[in-house]
């Protein structure tokens, strides 16, 4: 069944969400909207779920139960076409993901050619303006294990990129780089965010949340704790969990 | 004594007891009588061209042809048998306990002559090129599917989550991503089921060759009950390692390779 996305629906709307690994309950009951153009950080103590809420918003992890909207469409529906939702929203991964049997241009284009049927001059054209965007035009012909960290993941950035996405998913995109590396990506990606692109970051960089983001959420055990602009949730949190959360990552 | 000290006089001792064996062996052996039904040159000169032209030539068809059959089945069973739906997964994992668990020469008897007998009248085209190389291609599939699983298992999970994450469909990621990484991974693997398949197409002696069909073993057994001569044979081995040593220091090579890529 092919829907035509709402553009005035929110992107990203979960309605009571839970996901269960056999036993482990993960999720429990995820209420969470995202509007267009809006930056949203997600916080929390490691093993609280945000991976997999993250994951399940392009379904790479089914839910046990709930819903998920993007742009109005009901992707658990089984009647729904997810590979036709999936080219609508980037993923950007901690461990990068490039194909490494593929050159930097290749990469970028293999998607392009394969499911959205561009042409290669075009695949071509849309993949140089990306690698121009992240600045690493001069890498189009390297493999990726050539280039470092930063790089890997500022391509992967641009990979994503080139599908034209109507919004863009960060899992812990700077937690697998060296220190000196992590702020050339984030400055791609404020530069993204700045462009008006709907965003969805798990992060631990607070300066970034503090900075970049219009809405701050903590989570913990499954349950968004804690929901509201960075100057709420990371300056003066209301619950006493956020407050714990925080002081633990500053002693780090 | 010290350890090492040890270790030595024991490596020297066995050293000793080879030197012993090869030399009572070459006192004993009668040097004229291998030389002339082993190494008869008048014998070996007459088997050439049609060693290379005919012989080694029908190996390498049958081999390639079984390879490659070989290679579309393993695919097809390695992606059935890493399926969620459950009777592709049983299905895969009875044909290959069923091939791997016979003789590789009970599955060519098989398709040979027992598939004819119970379909009246069905032959397998192309006489032993086709019964020979079917024969050994369903044993090969069966070994190799494994080879090719592990492969797929070996590539990251990450990679297929993002071909999906981009929109491919799991189609699309397997043959684009997945697969070409899988297969990097196990080329020496393969290499190895190549040399194996080459041994094995002496099994088709079984399916009575004829002059033009015969591949090396038959090829060199027939010519030694001719001749009453084992040169035949000699003539015949050395070829065989001509085509399986490049391939074997080959896989090393590879294999070298890849672990110094890690
Ligand atoms: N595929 C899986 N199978 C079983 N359990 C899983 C799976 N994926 C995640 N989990 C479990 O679910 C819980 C939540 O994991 P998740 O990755 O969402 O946490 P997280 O908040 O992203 O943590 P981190 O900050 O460490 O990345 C953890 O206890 C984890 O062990
Ligand atoms: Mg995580």
């Amino acid at each position: 069944m092919t829907m035509q996305p709402d553009p005035t629906a929110p992107p990203i709307q979960l309605l009571d969400l839970h996901k269960s690994f056999g036993e482990l309950e993960v999720l429990r009951g995820i209420d969470f909207k995202v509007e267009v153009g809006e930056v949203v950080c997600l916080i929390g103590p490691s093993g609280s779920g945000k991976s997999t809420l993250l994951r399940c918003v392009n379904k790479l992890e089914e839910p046990t139960a709930g819903r998920i909207l993007i742009e109005g469409i009901d992707i658990t529906d089984p009647e729904t076409d997810v590979d036709a939702v999936r080219t609508r929203i980037g993923m950007v991964f901690q461990q990068f993901n490039l194909f490494p049997h593929l050159s930097v241009l290749r990469n970028l284009r293999i998607a392009q050619r394969k499911v959205l049927g561009r042409d290669t001059e075009e695949a071509t054209r849309i993949a140089s303006e990306m690698l121009t965007r992240v600045g690493l035009i001069d890498k189009m012909d390297e493999h990726p294990a050539r280039l470092s960290g930063g790089q890997q993941q500022r391509v992967a950035i641009a990979r994503a990129l080139c599908m034209n996405p109507d919004m863009m998913l960060f899992d812990e995109p700077t937690s697998a780089l060296d220190p000196e590396l992590i702020g050339e990506v984030l400055d791609v990606m404020r530069e993204l965010a700045d462009d008006g692109m709907t965003m969805v970051v798990v992060t631990h960089e607070m300066a970034f949340a503090q900075q970049v983001a219009d809405r701050v959420i903590f989570m913990d055990g499954g349950v968004i704790v804690e929901d509201g602009p960075p100057s709420q949730v990371l300056v003066n949190p209301i619950h006493e969990r956020t407050k714990k959360f925080l002081r633990a990552i500053e002693v780090e | 004594m010290k350890r090492t000290t040890r270790q030595k006089l024991i490596r020297y001792a066995m050293y000793g007891v080879l030197v012993l064996v090869v030399a009572a062996f070459s006192f004993v052996a009668d040097w004229d009588k291998i030389a002339t039904s082993f190494f008869n040159v008048e014998i070996a000169r007459d088997m050439f061209p049609e060693v290379l032209t005919t012989a080694a030539r029908n190996t390498i068809v049958y081999t390639f042809l079984a390879f490659v059959l070989g290679l579309i089945l393993a695919l097809i069973l390695a992606l059935m048998k890493l399926s969620s739906i459950r009777l592709y997964r049983w299905l895969a994992i009875a044909y290959i306990e069923l091939f791997r668990g016979l003789p590789a020469l009970v599955t060519i008897i098989f398709v040979a002559f027992a598939l004819p007998i119970a379909f009246d009248g069905f032959n397998v085209p192309g006489g032993i090129l086709g019964q020979g190389s079917l024969g050994l291609g369903i044993v090969a599939g069966a070994y190799m599917a494994e080879t090719i699983r592990a492969g797929i298992l070996a590539v990251p999970k990450g990679q297929m989550e993002a071909a999906r994450s981009l929109g491919m469909s799991w189609g699309t990621a397997m043959t684009y991503i997945i697969l070409p990484q899988a297969f990097r991974i196990i080329i020496p693997p393969l290499t190895n089921e190549l040399v194996l398949l080459i041994k094995d197409t002496s099994l088709f002696f079984v399916l009575g060759t004829t002059v033009a069909s015969k591949e090396l073993t038959k090829f060199g057994r027939d010519l030694m009950t001719a001749k009453f001569n084992g040169t035949p044979l000699t003539v015949v081995a050395l070829v065989y390692l001509a085509i399986t040593l490049p391939l074997t220091y080959l896989v090393s090579r590879l294999e070298k390779k890849t672990a110094a890529a890690r």
